[in-house]
């Protein structure tokens, strides 16, 4: 089989500020299962997009191999994609923003691809505070290969066969945070009104932005026993910090500094408006941070919103000192020393 | 007064080899350079190599000096005067001393058995008593040694003590209190052997005019000034033993020539990864962007990266890879020369994969060729190996200065602008629209309408995922078919014909090519005639094939077990295998010639023949 583009319809459909509805910023059919996790997210992603009126061509997808890497050809078919090794997309994603700064890097991976092939990767990229929007689609499962556990399969949690998973799971919020992520978030795929801006606050951080979204499986991971269900999710999950994102300070309306939100004015324009569910929780925290997400394992609730924000680390382009003009874009002429440069360094080898 | 005895009787004018036996860590490097560059400076041509262990400090080590008044640019394979400065290696170094030669050893502590050999002379001269008296500091006493060694070797063999004087003082600049303090170390050397020993040794250094217009540099130094021309911006790496050098190398030159002075901005940016898949990885991410991207490397690396380069190749990421080979398998002589990843260089990664591969054969052609690479991989938008080894990377060599035309503009390939998508209907990323095999690419962020998916699954023309066989089919051919093309575009052969009408030739590649040219000398003066062609690009250009055509036999000449070059000439061109004759040297030294004479003479005399 090929794959199957979708009939542009969008005569009906309300056009954000360049004109586009949201239909521009789709992608290819998915091939995914009916009720995939994944396919919300992309939907989301779609969403957000259009919300934020960036240029669909502003951005740039990358992944590695899984069911949740599929989904970067699923959105934005205006836009550049490259669906690389499993994973691998941290790297290419380096590289990538090296080159070009300008453009929106969106990571889309798995469990599998992030936290067991790729968890070096990951790990370095966050390190080197890539400037990119990470989303995680969990779903504690290897669906291509059909139905292995992953590496953030819960202890005990139950495979379709029934067989107990044996091993403590790793936590993608927990490593981030331990490993110095300015943007660290749980979503849920079930739950759009969160997600949605939380992709757009993660969009315009400046630096590693992780959402971990919990995605069922529907097909290999969605049984009584398994802590990665519909089911399960929506029973336990409990939204610790609201978040509202804002693209432009003008339009703020009054009502958000009277409930009590926070608000952060991101590094790129917008704000960022952060309701607490619980008045202790501070995610300018990130001991708290880790703490609240080791203490929710232990009560098996599933804490989900903008975790922790610290938008003041400087991201790989700043620590690099790299110039305004993206380096694929600065002329040759700027980067060749010339011939008379070539004749007087060699005299140092003389 | 004691009067040296010449055992072999000749007198031998820059045309021999010093050795300096050292141990690891005591800083002879800089002494043993300062002894060449001397050399070098009084228009002596010379070699040098430094066999060094996989170790930061306490293991023997040794830098080979070869003045050769012919201009040869390998090791001879000789050793008429050795500097044995580290006991733990006295007993090997006397053996290794040619017949006739001299062996020079630290006589603080007497050593009786090393005049035991009748044909080599040994000298000893009480360095450690001569620089402790001289000097208080514990390091200063051991760096200081090595000075004083080069002012005894300078007063045996008549090295100038003002050329050296002003090396030292370039070496030092404004700090005088170390220009005296090495300058007296010198002297104390000098000194004590123009004392003690009535002659000088018939081994002799005299000025000659063969140096001028010459430079002395590494490969990887001169790789790394390639990468900067080349307008290369992004360097990812893991360090790896030989490879190191080559981005320690771009990073110093682009601190000097890239930064803005006014904003302190870099136009270049290197990342050191978390290990070679990342590095190739962000190699490829960068060269997907538009930015002239590589990442240095040794074989182990390449065999880390292996499944990125297949991305690259199937997707058509233009990247390149510079491997610095060294010997295997698996870790191997981490400090030793080999041209063993040659097949794996070859067809990198799973699946049908065939790939460009350069084979410098000095530090002139690590300048040129890097240059080319670069140009290569984003025409062919595919994955370039600069295919290099610790021996080129890593030692000094001799060669005529760089040069460079103010008016090359880098190959960009096809990339297409905003305004050229703008005027297509449609934009596919594999389509042949020229039909030569290469199809545009457009960057990201550029125009909507070339937006396109890169992938390594199964795809289509228009760059679409595909499990069809004959659309799956017709990318993998045109795929082939590129890289077939690339055969001219990669630098052609080097063919030297003895213009004896010869039926044997020889082919080789790289690093080999100084001992090469020595043997053929050897060869014509024994009256056996041989051309010889030297590869330098894979896909094989038809010249390998037409050359190989003309001859009874040829003898394929490099640098590893099992026939690698060899092997790609079966594979690749049209060559009987029984033609081929394949002489090696797996041994992990630089080559010298004696292992082609010997290979091939033994080869003439079993089959009873000459010529």
């Amino acid at each position: 089989m090929t794959s199957m583009s979708k009939p542009f319809i969008d005569k009906h459909l309300p056009k954000n500020k360049l004109g586009l509805s949201v239909r521009n910023y789709e992608g290819v059919m998915s091939t995914l299962c009916a009720g995939c996790g994944h396919d919300s997210v992309t939907a989301a992603l779609v969403q957000a997009f259009w919300e934020l009126d960036l240029a669909p061509e502003s951005a740039a997808k990358v992944s590695g191999i899984g069911c949740s890497s599929k989904t970067t050809a699923y959105f934005m078919g205006q836009s550049h994609g490259i669906n690389c090794v499993h994973g691998r997309m941290p790297s290419v994603a380096t590289g990538a923003n090296a080159a070009n700064g300008e453009l929106n890097y969106i990571g889309i991976s798995g469990d599998g691809d992030s936290l067991s092939i790729g968890f070096g990767q990951f790990a370095h990229a966050i390190r080197r505070n890539l400037n990119m929007l990470y989303i995680l689609e969990n779903n504690g499962v290897y669906g291509l290969t059909k139905g292995q556990f992953s590496a953030a399969a819960d202890y005990g949690s139950k495979s379709k066969k029934g067989v107990e998973n044996d091993q403590m799971p790793i936590d993608p919020c927990v490593q981030a945070l331990t490993l110095g992520a300015g943007f660290v978030a749980r979503a849920f795929s079930g739950d759009k009104s969160q997600l949605v801006p939380l992709i757009k606050a993660g969009l315009k951080h400046k630096g590693f932005a992780l959402i971990d979204v919990i995605s069922p499986c529907v097909t290999f991971n969605d049984h009584k026993g398994s802590t990665k269900s519909y089911a399960h999710t929506y029973k336990y999950y409990h939204p610790l910090v609201h978040t509202d994102f804002v693209a432009h300070a003008d339009e703020v309306t009054g009502s958000y500094d009277k409930d009590g939100a926070m608000r952060v004015t991101m590094q790129d324009g917008g704000e960022l408006f952060l309701r607490k569910t619980e008045s202790n929780y501070d995610p300018r925290d990130r001991a708290q941070a880790i703490e609240t997400l080791l203490m929710n394992k232990t009560e098996g609730e599933i804490r989900t919103g903008l975790l922790y924000l610290n938008s003041d680390l400087p991201d790989m382009q700043a620590a690099n000192k790299l110039p305004k003009i993206p380096l694929n874009q600065v002329p040759y002429e700027r980067l060749t020393p010339g011939k008379a440069a070539l004749a007087k360094l060699q005299s140092r080898y003389r | 007064m004691k009067d040296l005895v010449d055992v072999s009787g000749e007198v031998r004018v820059n045309d021999f080899v010093i050795k300096i036996g050292n141990v690891n860590g005591t800083g002879s490097a800089s002494a043993n350079g300062l002894l060449m560059k001397a050399i070098f400076r009084m228009g002596v041509p010379v070699v040098g190599k430094n066999l060094f262990p996989s170790n930061i400090q306490g293991l023997p080590t040794w830098y080979e000096i070869r003045l050769t008044k012919d201009g040869y640019m390998a090791r001879s394979g000789t050793a008429e005067f050795i500097v044995a400065m580290n006991a733990e290696t006295y007993k090997q170094d006397l053996a290794e001393v040619s017949p006739g030669g001299f062996l020079l050893y630290d006589s603080t502590w007497p050593r009786p058995d090393l005049h035991a050999r009748e044909d080599v002379t040994a000298i000893g001269v009480p360095l450690a008593r001569l620089v402790n008296a001289a000097f208080d500091n514990a390091r200063t006493r051991v760096l200081m040694k090595n000075m004083a060694y080069v002012g005894a070797v300078a007063g045996l063999t008549g090295l100038d003590v003002e050329v050296i004087r002003g090396l030292v003082k370039e070496m030092f600049g404004t700090k005088e209190h170390l220009i005296d303090a090495n300058m007296k170390a010198i002297g104390l050397g000098l000194d004590y052997v123009r004392e003690h020993f009535a002659d000088p040794l018939p081994l002799r250094i005299e000025p000659m005019d063969k140096t001028a217009g010459h430079i002395m540099i590494d490969g990887n130094t001169a790789a790394a000034l390639g990468c900067v021309y080349a307008g290369a911006t992004f360097g990812a790496w893991y360090p790896i033993t030989p490879s190191t050098s080559l981005m320690d190398g771009f990073k110093g030159f682009c601190e000097k020539f890239r930064v803005d002075p006014e904003t302190g901005e870099k136009n270049f940016c290197i990342i050191q990864g978390e290990d070679e898949l990342a590095s190739v990885g962000m190699a490829i991410g960068a060269g997907w962007n538009g930015a002239r991207a590589f990442t240095p490397t040794s074989g182990p690396g390449i065999s880390l990266m292996s499944e990125f380069i297949g991305f690259a190749y199937y997707g058509e990421v233009p990247v390149v890879l510079f491997d610095v080979q060294r010997a295997g398998p698996s870790t191997g002589l981490p400090t030793r020369t080999q041209q063993c990843d040659i097949t794996l260089a070859a067809y990198a990664s799973h699946g049908d994969t065939k790939h460009i591969l350069l084979f410098p054969a000095n530090p002139k052609e690590c300048f040129e060729m890097a240059v080319q690479s670069f140009d290569i991989a984003e025409r062919f938008q595919a994955p370039v190996f600069f295919m290099t080894d610790l021996d080129i990377g890593m030692n000094d060599w001799m060669i005529p200065e760089l040069e460079w035309d103010d008016s090359y503009q880098p190959d960009r390939g096809k990339v297409l602008t905003a305004d050229e998508i703008e005027s297509l209907e449609k934009f596919y990323r594999y389509e042949d629209r020229d039909g030569d095999a290469i199809p545009w690419r457009t960057l990201p962020g550029t125009h909507p309408k070339g937006a396109y998916f890169t992938r390594g699954s199964g795809h289509n023309w228009k760059g679409g995922y595909t499990e069809d066989s004959d659309e799956y089919k017709e990318v993998l051919d045109r795929l082939t078919t590129k890289w077939k093309n690339a055969a001219n575009a990669v630098p052609a052969p080097v063919i030297t014909r003895c213009g004896q009408n010869a039926r044997r030739a020889i082919i080789s590649v790289g690093g080999c090519d100084g001992a090469v040219l020595e043997a053929l000398d050897r060869f014509a003066e024994n009256g056996v005639n041989l051309d010889y062609l030297r590869v330098r690009g894979f896909p094989f250009n038809a010249e390998v094939d037409q050359f190989i055509e003309q001859y009874d036999e040829v003898f394929v000449v490099e640098q590893n077990r099992d026939g690698q070059l060899r092997s790609l000439l079966v594979n690749e061109t049209e060559a009987p295998k029984h033609k081929l004759v394949s002489i090696l040297d797996y041994a992990g030294m630089a080559a010298n010639p004696k292992f082609i004479i010997e290979g091939i003479s033994a080869h003439l005399e079993a089959l009873g023949d000459v010529a």
